[in-house]
């Protein structure tokens, strides 16, 4: 049979932050680069996360943080995603990421990180070096 | 270390794990006939002797009557009956790029984490058999992992290539006050569609008219002894009111169904549409290939180029010689 493969994207927002606009427009940005986008809403649990990226067979867990918390976010789903046995899985995150910490998230395994101001072509172009569909 | 360079190429879930009802090895298995993997049929093939035990349930109705919240709701009422729930959500891809953002389950996620429950969401893609073919494939999955009721949720009824009918056992179509009268429901066709009606939202002025409505196209519609009346059922999915009516009046529906030798005759009639977009799906794709890879395919196409001959003629010339083996 042909297939018909395309991206999977869950895009999260762990803990407290209450702002999605930013997510929700990389979801459109997302949507219109071909790609199936989950969005999951506010407010999620890491647990809440793993389960979903588990049950919806996602890519990419996009995570959206703007709390300041990513490295110990990160750190943990990372830690979870290996222990679920996600680890066929890209982590990406993208919002408020001081510069001095990418290196610290590429250290952990994050695949991409997208700060604040990064386009939506650097989005995009960023999962599509991830060559998912390969 | 960057761990994720190591990742393990995704692999073709064990047929044993998907019928334990593993999740990890499920969810694989819908992604791959999903995305059409070359690995699809085998693996339908083999949950296929598995399946046809759940109770198909399919949610539809226009954008904002509120079905995920009900889903979200009927998945906690059948959770306390002690019913493994699965949903399958299925939302638009977009015509232009291909993609899709489907957020039905921002609604169920108080469930993500419940054992018990599976939560799929699907876009339509363009699938050459239509929806009905993705979605069923997907129900096989589910349907094998043990799900006692699978809720199957989609927008639009009648209107869409995605006829509902062919793949649930019991259709329900969610409305709200106050969005159009009687006639609305009789133009959209829905009345051959639905066996359950929800009004939904009845917080809001105008549930009582929208039941004696509805009500009353349902009694002017003359239904047989031993057919299904539909039914109608008020609901505030929000706060939960009468779900647990709702999910009583599908399960009567079920029950009257197996009473009256109808289940099965639906099953057949399921069945009958799934092999036929199958087989639509297997014609199309090889004897395309066969014929675009026989010389006649460029000679025909530059005969309509130059215009001595028109497409109409020469489609029918093509399938025509196809049917008589002549190529």
């Amino acid at each position: 049979m042909e297939t018909n493969k395309k991206i999977r994207v869950l895009l999260a927002k762990p803990g407290l932050d209450g702002h999605d606009k930013g997510a929700k427009i990389v979801a459109l940005a997302l949507r219109d680069a071909g790609m199936e986008v989950i969005y999951s809403g506010l407010h999620q649990t890491l647990e809440q996360i793993i389960n979903t990226a588990t049950q919806e067979a996602v890519d990419i867990i996009g995570l959206s943080i703007m709390s300041g918390a990513h490295l110990p976010i990160c750190e943990k789903l990372l830690a979870m995603m290996k222990e679920g046995g996600l680890d066929d899985i890209y982590l990406t995150v993208g919002g408020v990421i001081p510069f001095q910490d990418i290196p610290k998230l590429e250290e952990m395994g994050v695949a991409k990180i997208f700060p604040g101001g990064s386009s939506f072509e650097e989005i995009v172009a960023g999962i599509n070096e991830l060559e998912i569909k390969k | 270390m960057n761990w994720h360079m190591n990742r393990k190429r995704k692999s073709v879930p064990d047929i044993k794990e998907i019928l334990s009802g593993n999740k990890f090895a499920g969810a694989r298995a819908i992604r791959l006939v999903e995305d059409n993997d070359a690995s699809a049929f085998d693996l339908l093939k083999g949950l296929y002797p598995h399946s046809g035990k759940a109770f198909i349930i399919g949610i539809t109705g226009s954008p904002g009557a509120g079905k995920s919240t009900l889903i979200d709701a009927l998945i906690k009422e059948f959770r306390s009956r002690d019913k493994k729930v699965a949903v399958l959500a299925v939302d638009p891809s977009s015509p232009v790029s291909g993609g899709a953002i489907l957020g039905d389950r921002i609604r169920m996620q108080r469930h993500a984490t419940d054992d018990k429950v599976f939560i799929r969401s699907m876009a339509s893609r363009g699938q050459q058999g239509g929806l009905a073919r993705a979605g069923k494939d997907a129900v096989i999955v589910l349907d094998a992992m043990g799900y006692e009721i699978i809720i199957i949720e989609t927008v639009g009824a009648g209107q869409t290539q995605f006829d509902i009918k062919d793949i649930a056992h019991s259709t329900g179509i969610v409305t709200i006050p106050g969005a159009g009268d009687g006639i609305q429901a009789v133009k959209a066709g829905i009345f051959e569609t639905g066996d359950i009606f929800i009004v939904n939202k009845i917080d809001k002025p105008g549930a009582d008219e929208s039941l004696f409505q509805l009500q009353n196209m349902i009694s002017m519609k003359n239904t047989a002894k031993d057919q299904w009346e539909p039914k109608v059922v008020q609901t505030l999915a929000q706060d939960g009111t009468g779900v647990k009516e709702l999910v009583d009046v599908f399960l009567s529906h079920l029950d009257f169904m197996k009473n009256n030798k109808i289940f099965k005759e639906k099953q057949t009639k399921m069945e009958k549409s799934y092999f036929n977009s199958l087989l639509k799906d297997l014609i199309l794709e090889k004897v395309l290939g066969f014929i675009k890879t026989s010389g006649e395919y460029p000679e025909i196409l530059s005969k309509i180029q130059s215009g001595s001959i028109d497409p109409f003629s020469a489609a029918t010339l093509m399938s025509d010689k196809i049917v008589a083996r002549e190529i």
